[in-house]
């Protein structure tokens, strides 16, 4: 029931309003892809849906999907539990700058990390390779970053803090008199390791895991870059690649499709599991509250640990960040980085003089600017009823809400183009808009995880004591909610903003030759040859994201305090 | 005068029947305490009063006024009703000043700047928070927010104040001080206080009136605190009220004995009706314990000493109950007892209960 007969039509409406929204930017793209999927001609045909999937090169892909996603969650565990457990439970010098290192491959493109590996890498021209035929008498390359073992490693650089973040937080808080009564009992560190420590952070370790594997099998651009070479293809480069080649035909999107379903289900079957494992009793032993962990003492252990560390860092995020800076600088690719052949040309190119880089940067400013402000504002909105209000038919809302934080881009993508290509009267295929509506159907989840998480914290009764001192709805949703919640809002904005300037999964399948984004255009550059003023590109994007997170890092610093 | 009437009103929350066909008064200018056990739905009877909850059926009238109807017809919005709130959780605003939070009532009421300001800083004053207009709640104790969460439900004169155990969250010393400061503003202010509380000290020192309601959101009775404690009028009240010993007697040859043994209780005031089981409620102050005089025979089970008082456990032919002596008496009269000693027990108040009764409140 509701709190008043004159605020019962206000609530349905916002809760009507809500569902709507979220029905038509992402449960009916999900619903049509799903349709397209198992219905020919209106008939449900689950026998073509099955030949679909035993053509090899569709066969191929999902069986790709695994393959990489299983590598690089198996390798993005190793190194994200080792490090937080030598950044939480040891003595290593510089702990928590080394924890703040760490988490830089988060903010990095993965995409644009992978255009770095590439000239690095590449079997004939990569730099490193080159340097070992010419220089130390290798008669072949040392590795080729073309391959399933080049795409795992390179998604694990920049994957892994997914797990790191998960286990350093679990480790922080876990409370020591757990350990410590073990120890009295008589255990050792490796029995407590063994029987306390590591039974108890598990439930992180997967659920990072588990993460890491949602993302690396819908995950586009590392194997976009470093798979297509050799053919190697995963469900949303082949996706991609049919649809590209093709111009859009039938048989491309109904291809697609089938693959796009089967990434729903698996990510639905994922985040079911993700939410098993964390929502077990046994996870509770690990509270809310920071203490001071029982450290290991690394001994002799200590600087060499803390070298290997520092090593690590600079050749996954320095070294490549580097030579993306150089090759942008470079008059034409190929030549050695001397002096004379490096300059600032290409930035100002790119930033000046370049139609298409200028459009791009353009376009991927305002799309993420309207996408951010849009999906704030709802974001608050659904959050809003999510979280306070008391109407019914909220389970509905509920479910849709838990919508967008499982499905991947490229699905997204998909889904967008099947819905607003004129099929309901509106067609916004190669259009700007229809770029936006997918950012925001993939963005929505930040929101609505942002905007929950600030409305948990506004206690319902500092709305109810508005109400009594004579605030109607209105008045205190302006003058305790809003202000309450501003915070929230801001982080929702900047964690849109931000990621979609880089955006590469859904745009790539959306662009047209005007509306290419930040991402396409460097994807496309690269792909067209044009490697010195892509990674020119590659570099004004990444500083853009570096200031930006410096930007938000003040930010919500000021707002903390 | 009747500044609250609840008549019939009934509450559910999907199948729990918090509040079943209650009703109840509450005089003008009287500070009334509602006091239960966590979970018997006082603080939901307050809300529906304040108006963040409807009944589902009866009727809430406020000075003479209709204010909730069963069914969500004629509701009058929380904002309406002019009264002042205080929440468990105090609920000032974290996002503006103390002189801010207690001028929002104010400001909504659309008085004009100056007077604001005057009366705003004469409520703090009247708090005891002067000075500290200018802090923002992050920057005050839990005593101190709780004052501001006072001041702001008092600052626009409501008729009511409606107070939900605010000072459950505040440290003993705390708690006691301010129980005395929110009787002084309630008789300074000759407001309508409504105080839901589980805490028996806090209810009966404060209330003009209390009521008892059970585990199931009835009102068991309503009176006086020293009425409530003194003359309880069923067993739930008797027990929620305070330390409690029971003793079962057995009606052998005309004559009621206590637990399994033969002692003859020697009182004249028992029960009439000899064909139910009676047990005998007593405080352990209504004990009185000695050597050698009268009553009955009882063996010291435990005695400790804890300070100003002698605490002692003592056993009457099966029934055990427990007492206490204050030190000083215990030294003069010569009773510091050591387990195993006899002692006499004798009463200076019985309540006769039936044994059903009591195994329904004593789990």
């Amino acid at each position: 029931m509701n709190k008043s007969t004159s605020s019962f039509g206000v609530a349905e409406v916002i809760l009507f309003l809500s569902i709507a929204i979220l029905v038509i930017v992402v449960a009916v793209p999900i619903l049509l892809i799903i349709f397209n999927a198992f219905w020919v001609n209106g008939e449900f045909n689950i026998t073509d849906t099955i030949n679909v999937l035993k053509h090899k090169e569709t066969y191929q892909a999902l069986l790709n999907s695994l393959i990489i996603a299983t590598g690089t969650m198996a390798g993005s565990t190793i190194v994200g539990t080792f490090f937080a457990w030598l950044v939480t439970r040891t003595d290593l010098p510089y702990k928590k700058f080394m924890k703040a290192m760490f988490l830089i491959p988060f903010m990095l493109p993965s995409f644009i990390g992978a255009l770095a590996w590439k000239m690095l890498l590449s079997p004939n021209a990569g730099f490193i390779n080159q340097f070992f035929i010419d220089h130390l008498g290798f008669t072949g390359p040392i590795f080729n970053i073309y391959s399933y073992h080049g795409i795992m490693l390179v998604e694990i650089m920049y994957l892994f803090p997914f797990v790191f973040i998960q286990v350093c937080g679990a480790l922080e808080r876990m409370d020591p008199t757990l350990e410590e009564s073990a120890r009295i009992s008589g255990a050792g560190l490796l029995t407590i390791t063994r029987k306390i420590t590591i039974p108890l952070v598990l439930p992180s370790i997967l659920s990072g895991a588990l993460l890491v594997m949602l993302y690396s099998m819908a995950h586009f651009g590392t194997v976009a870059v470093l798979g297509i070479e050799n053919g190697i293809f995963n469900i949303p480069t082949l996706i991609y690649h049919n649809i590209h080649q093709s111009g859009g035909s039938f048989d491309s999107i109904r291809t697609g499709t089938v693959m796009a379903s089967v990434l729903i289900v698996s990510a639905a079957c994922i985040i079911w599991l993700q939410r098993k494992i964390l929502g077990r009793g046994n996870y509770q032993i690990i509270g809310g509250k920071s203490f001071r962990p029982m450290e290991l003492k690394l001994r002799g252990l200590r600087y060499p640990l803390l070298i290997f560390g520092v090593l690590y860092i600079a050749f996954t995020i320095f070294l490549p960040t580097a030579v993306i800076f150089l090759v942008g600088g470079l008059k034409t690719y190929g030549l050695a980085f001397t002096p004379e052949n490096l300059s600032l040309d290409n930035y100002k190119f790119i930033l000046f003089d370049y139609q298409v880089t200028k459009d791009a940067i353009k376009n991927s400013v305002l799309l993420g600017l309207s996408a951010a402000i849009i999906t704030m504002f709802v974001g608050v909105m659904i959050s809003y009823v999510l979280v306070k209000m008391k109407v019914r038919g909220k389970g509905i809302l509920e479910f849709l809400g838990m919508l967008p934080f499982s499905v991947p881009g490229s699905v997204i993508a998909l889904g967008v183009i099947l819905a607003w290509s004129g099929k309901f009267g509106i067609n916004l295929y190669n259009t700007v808009w229809i770029i936006l509506v997918a950012y925001i159907a993939r963005y929505m989840a930040f929101s609505l995880k942002a905007n929950s998480a600030a409305l948990e914290q506004v206690h319902d009764s500092l709305v109810e004591a508005s109400r009594a001192c004579g605030a109607t709805m209105w008045q205190s949703l302006k003058d305790i909610v809003i202000p309450l919640v501003r915070p929230g809002m801001f982080a929702a904005f900047f964690l849109i903003f931000l990621p979609s300037l880089r955006e590469l999964t859904v745009s790539i399948m959306l662009y047209a030759p005007t509306t290419r984004t930040i991402g396409v255009a460097i994807y496309t550059l690269n792909e067209d040859g044009d490697t010195v003023v892509s990674a020119a590109l590659a570099g004004i994007a990444l500083i853009i994201i570096i200031l930006g997170q410096i930007f938000i890092d003040r930010i919500t610093k000021k707002v903390g305090e | 005068m009747d500044i609250i009437k609840i008549e019939g009103v009934s509450k559910r929350y999907n199948t729990h029947q918090v509040l079943n066909n209650l009703s109840l008064t509450i005089k003008k200018g009287e500070c009334f305490t509602l006091l239960g056990p966590s979970g018997c739905g006082k603080t939901v009877l307050l809300r529906l009063i304040a108006g963040f909850e409807d009944p589902d059926s009866g009727t809430i009238t406020l000075n003479d006024e209709v204010v909730a109807m069963g069914g969500g017809r004629d509701t009058v919005p929380p904002d309406k009703r002019g009264m002042g709130v205080v929440f468990q959780d105090y609920a000032v605003w974290p996002h503006m000043t103390v002189f801010e939070n207690v001028a929002y009532p104010l400001k909504l009421a659309k008085v004009n700047k100056a007077e604001i300001n005057t009366r705003v800083m004469e409520m703090l004053a009247l708090v005891g928070m002067e000075g500290l207009d200018k802090r923002k709640p992050s920057e005050l104790s839990g005593g101190q927010q709780q004052r501001v969460a006072l001041a702001r439900a008092l600052v626009a004169k409501p008729s009511v104040l409606l107070l939900d155990e605010p000072l459950s969250n505040l440290d003993a010393n705390l708690r006691e001080e301010m129980r005395f400061e929110i009787k002084e503003l309630q008789q300074k202010l000759g407001v309508t206080v409504l105080y839901v509380t589980h805490d028996q000290e806090i209810a009966l020192a404060l209330a003009d009136r209390v009521a008892v309601m059970d585990e199931e959101g009835n009102i068991v009775q309503t009176g006086s605190p020293l009425d409530i404690f003194e003359h309880p009028e069923d067993p739930f009240v008797f027990n929620f009220m305070g330390t409690a010993n029971y003793m079962a007697v057995n009606y052998i040859d005309n004559q009621y004995k206590v637990g399994i043994g033969n002692q003859v209780i020697p009182w004249t005031t028992l029960p009439e009706d000899s064909s139910v089981k009676w047990v005998a409620g007593f405080r352990p102050s209504d004990v009185k314990i000695s050597r050698t005089g009268e009553g009955l025979t009882g063996i010291i089970n435990r005695a400790s000493f804890l300070g100003p008082t002698m605490y002692y456990q003592i056993d009457i032919d099966g029934t055990s109950l427990k007492t206490m002596v204050e030190t000083q008496q215990a030294v003069q009269e010569n009773l510091i007892f050591k387990e195993g000693e006899t002692c006499k027990v004798a009463f200076l108040d019985l309540h006769w209960f039936k044994e059903e009764d009591i195994e329904k409140v004593v789990k």
